[in-house]
């Protein structure tokens, strides 16, 4: 049986830093070492915890991955809704993120490729063709600021610090 | 040439200096410390408050503020102490924005004191009470304090030291360094001692908002205490603001009026940026608040379960961010316990005695550090202690 309250807080310190020891969650939880296992097994079998994953600077390598945010306005179809054609579109390898999402189009596609002529090439070819696709918008994402609350840019220490409080 | 030694101010000159500076020099040569010895929050000031405060600059707002701060950050205040802490203070006359919580102790203290007076601090605690009454012509009165009661104050150890010259009790919870706190009961017990004796109370409650077990609780509160007690406190711990220097005073209006007259002439006011950065705080911070607090709470409680589980004696602090455990197993001094971790391990704590005799055995160490820098203090930790 998962308890609620204490799976919210865990989920939240594992979304924060996923790296912290059993111990470490069990103190920012107030729980015991053994229940902090037992949840996580538990979310994990539930498909509420998916993976733990790293937040990477590709900038600062030498990848040179491109990433773009693809606006996408489709029609839905007939008692499959949205979920669908979402279906046949976030099947891609290179789509990285896809929401469903309201306002002037449908759904927003995060898609990434070695080079732009790529990217092109599979909103060209492989997401403009599918049944039910009415119009894409690509934007080419330039610089990543901020993700999952993390900011990219290291962020400066005060160097003078104080002797003694 | 002059010999200083005769034209400075013997009661100046006669303050003891912080026996730990040749600790810290060390430290400062030596790479890879993992240093759980500031006491200072680790998280940077919240963006809105530090939004408001450049924003304030944008707008040209930098002249002095009236004496007592600005009339919206002390409504603030006003509200704030009675939406969190249960009190009631007027923003006209009974609130004086300080620059930081010290200085609303040292205000206050210059407000209280007569030459002669005795002023009982108890102790082990943060080093500056003694001196400010040292200065203000008062005679600090050591209330030593032990582990066994967690650092509390009890009703008997209170009477001990009251002597006919005893004119005001400094009292300082949560606290740094022992992390202690006094429970409403436990403040209870205490009051009519103080009341009997006709005893004043600086309360310093800048750790009010660190509590991790029940609310905090303040003294002025309690029947009969807030004609007697001036309560200090200030924005550096509850919104990691230690930089801006903002803190605030409130007291009853008759002490508050000697107190602005002090602050008047010595300081004018508090920084003008810093007052609009603490209106954002008072009026959209209680998440910030709560938001630290958890984080704080939950390296508390992996620090001691750590430090149990190595072998420390350390009873549970509840309130700061600080832990203080006993040391005594090891058989070495505060000191020698210190400058030996720091040299073999690279981990600095702070000897307990830098917070008075009574600290002796005992080493305060600061959780309010990653938890990547407890994990590797408490590894280093066990490997000093097992090789012991």
């Amino acid at each position: 049986m998962r308890n609620q309250k204490n799976e919210l807080k865990l989920l939240k310190c594992i979304e924060q830093d996923c790296t912290m020891s059993t111990a470490q969650l069990a103190a920012m939880c107030d729980m015991t070492e053994e229940e902090v296992k037992s949840e996580i097994e538990q979310l994990e079998n539930d498909h509420v915890i998916l993976g733990y994953k790293a937040i990477i600077n590709w900038d600062d390598t030498i990848d040179e991955t491109v990433t773009a945010l693809i606006e996408v306005s489709v029609t839905p179809q007939r008692d499959k809704g949205f979920d669908r054609i979402a279906e046949r579109i976030y099947q891609y390898e290179e789509v990285e993120s896809m929401y469903l999402t309201s306002g002037g189009f449908d759904f927003t596609v995060l898609i990434s490729g070695r080079t732009l002529r790529e990217v092109a090439m599979f909103v060209a070819e492989r997401l403009s063709p599918i049944e039910g696709v009415i119009s894409t918008t690509t934007h080419f994402i330039l610089k990543k600021y901020k993700e999952k609350h993390t900011i990219f840019k290291p962020q400066e220490e005060q160097k003078e610090r104080p002797i003694f409080v | 040439m002059i010999d200083y030694s005769t034209v400075l101010s013997t009661r100046a000159s006669s303050l003891k200096p912080s026996g730990i500076r040749k600790f810290f020099d060390l430290l400062t040569e030596m790479k890879d410390v993992v240093s759980l010895g500031v006491g200072e929050p680790d998280f940077v000031t919240p963006w809105h408050i530090r939004d408001a405060g450049i924003y304030s600059l944008e707008k040209g707002f930098t002249k002095y503020s009236s004496n007592a701060g600005l009339s919206d950050l002390r409504k603030e205040i006003s509200r704030y102490l009675e939406r969190r802490m249960q009190m009631a203070y007027d923003p006209d006359g009974e609130i004086l924005v300080t620059v930081g919580g010290s200085e609303a102790i040292d205000l206050a203290t210059r407000a209280l004191v007569n030459p002669g007076d005795e002023v009982i601090i108890p102790e082990p605690c943060f080093v500056c009470y003694a001196p400010i009454v040292t200065l203000a012509g008062g005679t600090p009165v050591v209330l030593p304090l032990s582990a066994e009661n967690e650092f509390r104050i009890s009703a008997d150890q209170l009477s001990a030291v009251i002597t006919p010259k005893s004119k005001l009790l400094m009292l300082t919870y949560p606290s740094n360094p022992t992390g202690g706190i006094m429970t409403k009961a436990d403040l209870e017990a205490i009051a009519p001692v103080i009341l009997r004796h006709n005893l004043m109370v600086i309360s310093d409650e800048i750790y009010g908002e660190l509590t991790y077990e029940g609310h905090h609780v303040s003294v002025s509160s309690l029947p009969g205490m807030r004609e007697r007690t001036v309560v200090a406190s200030g924005f550096s711990k509850a919104y990691s603001m230690t930089g801006w220097r903002l803190g605030y005073a409130c007291a009853p209006r008759e002490i508050l009026a000697v107190m602005h007259k002090v602050h008047q002439f010595g300081i004018m006011c508090a920084p003008t940026t810093s007052q609009y950065a603490g209106i954002e705080a008072m009026r959209n911070g209680d998440q910030d608040i709560e938001k630290m607090k958890d984080e704080y709470n939950g390296r508390r409680r992996y620090l001691v379960n750590g430090l149990r589980e190595i072998g420390f004696d350390c009873f549970e602090p509840k309130g700061a961010f600080y832990v203080f455990p006993s040391i005594q197993k090891t058989g070495l001094g505060s000191d020698e316990f210190c400058e030996r971790l720091l040299l073999e391990e690279h981990v600095a704590v702070i000897a307990g005695n830098a917070f008075g005799e009574s600290g002796e055995g005992f080493v305060r160490m600061c959780y309010a550090a990653s938890m990547h820098d407890l994990e590797t203090a408490l590894e280093r930790m066990r490997r000093f202690l097992n090789r012991l």
